[in-house]
């Protein structure tokens, strides 16, 4: 399994054709406490860099886009009942959504670990 | 994903309270926020930062916002007092030395230029005003009063508020009077030995206190009161939801030009002798209009909304009446969550006759139709000492 990183802030665990996307550390730590998420619907079709998810904190709503394309397969809805997952485990149980990856070659663009550290450093 | 908040590091003109080296200490995350670099949250972060006010205590830096005092010429205090009601639609003349009150500075249409604090020093008038209008207000006053008043920006002082159930018991260890205060009294007070005016209101819905301290005492006598176990600093995000829990209007979001003190649901803060058939009757800019809305009501209304459920109806978010109208009714005017209430929470206009507690309305978010009830504001109880 390899895990790839956005420029803005979310995570791609990739296991064959699927990806579970969520967003990173880093980005929860920036947010503050997250009150709500919303997530997309099972079997909508995103394209790239559409907004997918919402994220809430008491202060301010963000978009969750989606980092490549294809069909919505699963959604985390313990996630939707306990938006204070994203910040006790952004990289692990808070995870969003899983897409049906619809073109490998969108994942060429994305950075490995060591290249987001670097981004956020 | 992220909205990021604009770095205030990247801003070059920002201006700085005497506290904030105190808030880069203590971890603050700076923002820009009407002309200064101010901390929008601590290390604590926003939600654990408002539920400590609520149960205990917190301390904010509101030092951006403008301190005034107008002296009456003539040495009588009425004669400022008159002289300020000619802005205003509060009764000025019948505050009590030692008291304060909420007041507006309206303009000819009846909208609102500013809201700000009129406390009865004695010798002179103590106004405070918001920061994003301090220069506007100052050169109104100015404009209006100069024949009678001697307008006197404090901009040497800065302003701490204590908040929260256990602020009484903190502050008391500085100032052994301040437990004898009662909501809205005011007055200058020694806390620590320094000369500084104290009030018992704020802007949270609980008890608490608002100390001006002059500038080079400041960051000591905030030490030393976030020293006491019960306090924590708390940044601009708490302060924003703690205030729309109590239901309190934010200027420039939930009242502005536009909008009248009856419209607004502050027709509380406007006495009878300033009203049709008063001893001072109109008397202020935009008289006509506001007086009419009071004896004939006004066309839409500030109301308490909350929505049914879980996702925040933010600022600017329209309101329908029904839920496939096409043409909006109002438009939430502050909203997003309250973590004493544990639930999303808003206010905004809507017309006269959907303003009615319990009502339905609908909220377009993301292209879906939110429900939300029209609800009684404070959404939570004060905690007043009155």
């Amino acid at each position: 399994m390899t895990t790839l990183f956005t420029s803005d802030h979310e995570w791609l665990r990739i296991d064959g054709g699927v990806a579970t996307i969520g967003i990173t550390d880093y980005a929860q730590s920036q947010l503050g406490d997250v009150v709500f998420v919303e997530l997309p619907k099972v079997g909508r079709a995103l394209k790239k860099a559409e907004a997918a998810a919402v994220v809430e904190s008491v202060k301010a709503a963000s978009d969750v886009y989606a980092p490549i394309s294809g069909d919505v397969l699963e959604v985390n809805d313990a996630l939707a009942a306990d938006p204070s997952m994203v910040n006790s485990d952004a990289g692990g149980k808070a995870w969003f959504f899983k897409l049906k990856i619809a073109d490998k070659s969108e994942l060429d663009g994305l950075m490995d670990e060591a290249a987001y550290k670097a981004h956020t450093a | 994903m992220l909205a990021r908040e604009s770095d205030s590091s990247q801003e070059p003109c920002l201006k700085r309270t005497p506290l904030h080296a105190l808030h880069l200490a203590r971890g603050g995350k700076m923002v820009p926020f009407a002309g200064y670099d101010m901390p929008v949250q601590f290390p604590s972060g926003v939600l654990k930062e408002h539920l400590h006010t609520r149960g205990h205590a917190g301390l904010f830096d509101v030092s951006h916002m403008g301190q005034i005092a107008l002296r009456p010429k003539s040495g009588k205090l009425e004669d400022a007092a008159l002289a300020l009601e000619r802005l205003v639609p509060q009764d000025i003349l019948a505050l009590p030395p030692g008291r304060q009150r909420y007041a507006q500075f309206t303009n000819d249409q009846g909208g609102l230029r500013d809201d700000l604090m009129v406390a009865n020093f004695g010798s002179h008038l103590f106004l405070v005003v918001n920061a994003a209008c301090k220069a506007e207000d100052e050169a109104h006053l100015r404009a209006h009063l100069t024949e009678d008043c001697l307008i006197e920006p404090l901009p040497d002082r800065a302003l701490i508020a204590l908040q929260g159930p256990n602020a009484e018991t903190v502050l008391a260890k500085f100032c052994a009077e301040a437990r004898a205060m009662r909501f809205m009294d005011a007055g200058p007070h020694k806390v620590m030995g320094i000369d500084c005016f104290v009030s018992r209101s704020g802007y949270t819905g609980e008890d608490g206190f608002e100390i001006s301290v002059p500038a080079e005492e400041a960051e000591r006598l905030a030490t030393a009161l976030l020293d006491q176990p019960d306090v924590l600093p708390i940044g601009l995000g708490a302060r924003d939801s703690l205030r729309l829990e109590a239901g309190l209007c934010l200027y420039g979001h939930d009242i502005d030009t536009t909008t009248t003190p009856v419209e607004a649901a502050l027709t509380w803060s406007i006495q009878k002798s300033r009203r049709s058939g008063g001893a001072r009757s109109g008397g202020f800019p935009g008289a006509d209009k506001i007086l009419g809305q009071l004896d004939g009501g006004a066309l839409r209304a500030r109301v308490g909304l909350q929505p049914e459920g879980r996702a925040p109806v933010r600022e600017g978010a329209p309101l329908f009446t029904n839920s496939d109208d096409l043409i909006p009714a109002g438009r939430v005017s502050s909203g997003g969550f309250g973590p004493s209430l544990n639930a999303p929470v808003a206010m905004g206009y809507l017309p006269t006759a959907h303003a009615a507690i319990g009502g339905r309305v609908f909220a377009a978010v993301r292209g879906q139709r939110l429900p939300l009830r029209v609800a009684a504001m404070p959404f939570v109880a004060n905690a007043y000492k009155r």
